[in-house]
């Protein structure tokens, strides 16, 4: 015990030392198993395909090249689509959801601990969970038939709606919680002015509440649309063949495929667009904040 | 004054929360039914639930998860406890960058993390299995524990430790008397973070995982794209009982720290 004491005292003494011996083992990590395997998908998707799915030297344009085929570019639109219409879809119902949790006043705690719980609830089961509910004689059809309100069972899972609604049963906590956080935030004397200066609540709510939650509109907005561009498991689970998107185009080419060159194009295709919406929501929160100070 | 909650509002976020919480517990529910393949309740049971204890395949993939889960777990609460106070704590040239970077991994889509240190482990020539699903998810818990340390450190009163200063305490008996113990929930609930995140990580593990090494999730995706059977109902039932605990304490750890501040 006492000579790591000694080796730390001493270590104390030199802070560039100290801050050293904090970062190294942490970034050192994350650019071994995070950084340079991304560099190494970035080198596979511009080489030449080798057997086996392997690569061989050269660079080459052929896997960007042929993701333009129409073939591809249906499953790139039908991916931006659905993301976008699954944090359309969020936004619609988790902004009510985060205006009641702000006034919920005592079941606050709860409904907020209810709202997080499923983001820590294995994905894979909730997944599975649809599945159990929405097949032919899953939950939701059983029940139907029994209420005599269908004849035959409803086709409900492997359809563009499965998805979109695993999607949006997936990923609405992320848009709950911080527009809840900047609803919280917001100035109750605020509205009182409004109301006493002779706004009516419409238009308290359009032109108070709203411009002041947008931060938390955008960010949700933000947290909902990356994870559903990248979504694999709900399409593959959900979806079946006929609904793929690029996450599942991607997980093709490293199974069954075995195109790694091209599933690794794919991967990138798929960065960038995160990438212009990480960019899109840093130019919206920077103007945001500015528009907040002035 | 707090205006009342329109009716019709109230209603429609008790449906959300219906939306958010029924699929599971449906599954939940029928995890306890009798019948194997009928939706209809035919008896309360717990066949299923006996069933798991001898099944050797979801047993194999239980002990993989836990390896993985605690070997995972140490690791990243030591590597992101150690950025936490480097960033919180010291300036130096890069820590802007380094900021930055650190919430990289949180918004990379889980398939390109998976599929890309699959390559990497291809590239080098290494053989999957649990080694390779630890180092994966090590490097995907590292910033969300380094995330929550950090939040737990910036929230702490200073004075206590430039108190012991003064009183003649050394730097290092500051930092394991006073420090450490006032950190300690928020480096408990990074590792319960770590070790939720690490036992239900199914993308990132199908990339990583070999032959002998299948860990839970991987199993139940498998089980889940062949059939429907009432075993993965008990075991996805057993999994969310778990973490819903984890995330409790999870919950009252981080809570915790509000309610201090809130004091101060």
């Amino acid at each position: 015990m006492s000579r790591p004491r000694a080796l730390l005292a001493g270590l104390n003494r030199r802070p560039r030392l100290v801050v050293a011996s904090l970062l190294a083992p942490g970034t050192l990590w994350l650019v071994v198993f995070f950084f340079v395997p991304i560099a190494v998908v970035l080198a596979y998707s511009f080489m030449p395909r080798g057997v086996y799915g392997g690569v061989t030297g050269g660079t080459t344009l052929e896997h960007y090249r042929r993701f333009m085929d129409p073939l591809y570019l249906t499953v790139l639109r039908r991916t931006v689509v659905l993301a976008v219409a699954c944090t359309g879809l969020c936004l619609l119902a988790g902004y009510p959801v985060a205006y009641v949790i702000a006034r919920a006043g005592r079941w606050k705690n709860l409904l907020l601990f209810l709202i997080v719980m499923p983001l820590w609830t294995s994905f894979l089961v909730r997944t599975y969970a649809m599945i159990f509910l929405l097949r032919d004689t899953g939950f939701v059809n059983t029940v139907l038939l029994a209420l005599g309100l269908v004849r035959e069972p409803l086709t409900l899972l492997y359809t563009p709606g499965a998805v979109l609604a695993g999607l949006v049963y997936g990923y609405l906590p992320l848009m709950v919680l911080p527009i809840y956080v900047s609803l919280e935030k917001l100035d109750p004397t605020l509205l009182e002015a409004a109301e006493v200066l002779g706004a009516r609540p419409a238009a308290r709510f359009w032109r108070i509440t709203v411009p002041l939650s947008m931060p938390g509109i955008v960010a949700g907005a933000m947290l909902v649309f990356i994870p559903a561009l990248g979504a694999f498991l709900t399409p593959d689970l959900l979806g079946g063949a006929k609904q793929m998107m690029v996450g599942t185009l991607v997980q093709n080419q490293f199974g069954a495929a075995r195109d790694w060159p091209f599933g690794s194009a794919a991967s990138f295709v798929l960065m960038a667009v995160v990438l212009v919406a990480v960019l899109a929501y840093l130019r919206l929160r920077d103007r945001g904040s500015v528009e907040a100070l002035a | 004054m707090r205006s009342r909650l329109p009716r019709s509002l109230v209603a429609f976020t008790a449906l959300c929360f219906v939306f958010l919480h029924a699929p599971v517990l449906v599954l939940a529910v029928f995890s306890f039914n009798h019948a194997r393949f009928s939706m209809r309740w035919t008896g309360f049971s717990l066949e299923w639930y006996q069933k798991l204890l001898h099944r050797s395949d979801i047993l194999a993939a239980l002990k993989v998860s836990l390896i993985v889960g605690t070997v995972s777990t140490l690791v990243s609460t030591v590597l992101g406890t150690l950025l936490a106070l480097a960033l919180a704590r010291h300036r130096f040239r890069g820590r802007t960058t380094l900021e930055g970077l650190l919430y990289l991994p949180i918004v990379t889509p889980e398939i390109v993390m998976g599929i890309s240190l699959l390559l990497l482990f291809a590239t080098l020539g290494m053989g999957l299995g649990i080694p390779t699903i630890v180092v994966a998810h090590v490097a995907f818990s590292i910033s969300f524990v380094a995330v929550v340390v950090r939040a737990r450190l910036e929230g702490m009163d200073r004075a206590l430790e430039e108190a012991a200063l003064t009183l003649g305490a050394d730097e290092m008996a500051v930092f394991r008397r006073v420090t450490l113990p006032l950190l300690w929930p928020g480096i408990l609930a990074g590792a319960l973070l770590a070790f939720t995140m690490s036992i239900d990580d199914f993308v990132i593990t199908f990339f990583v995982s070999g032959p002998g090494s299948t860990t839970l999730p991987v199993l139940i995706y498998s089980m889940a794209r062949r059939t429907i059977e009432p075993t993965i109902n008990a075991v996805s039932t057993v999994i969310v009982v778990v973490t819903t605990v984890l995330i409790y304490f999870f919950d009252r750890l981080t809570r915790g720290r509000g309610q201090e501040e809130a004091a101060a």
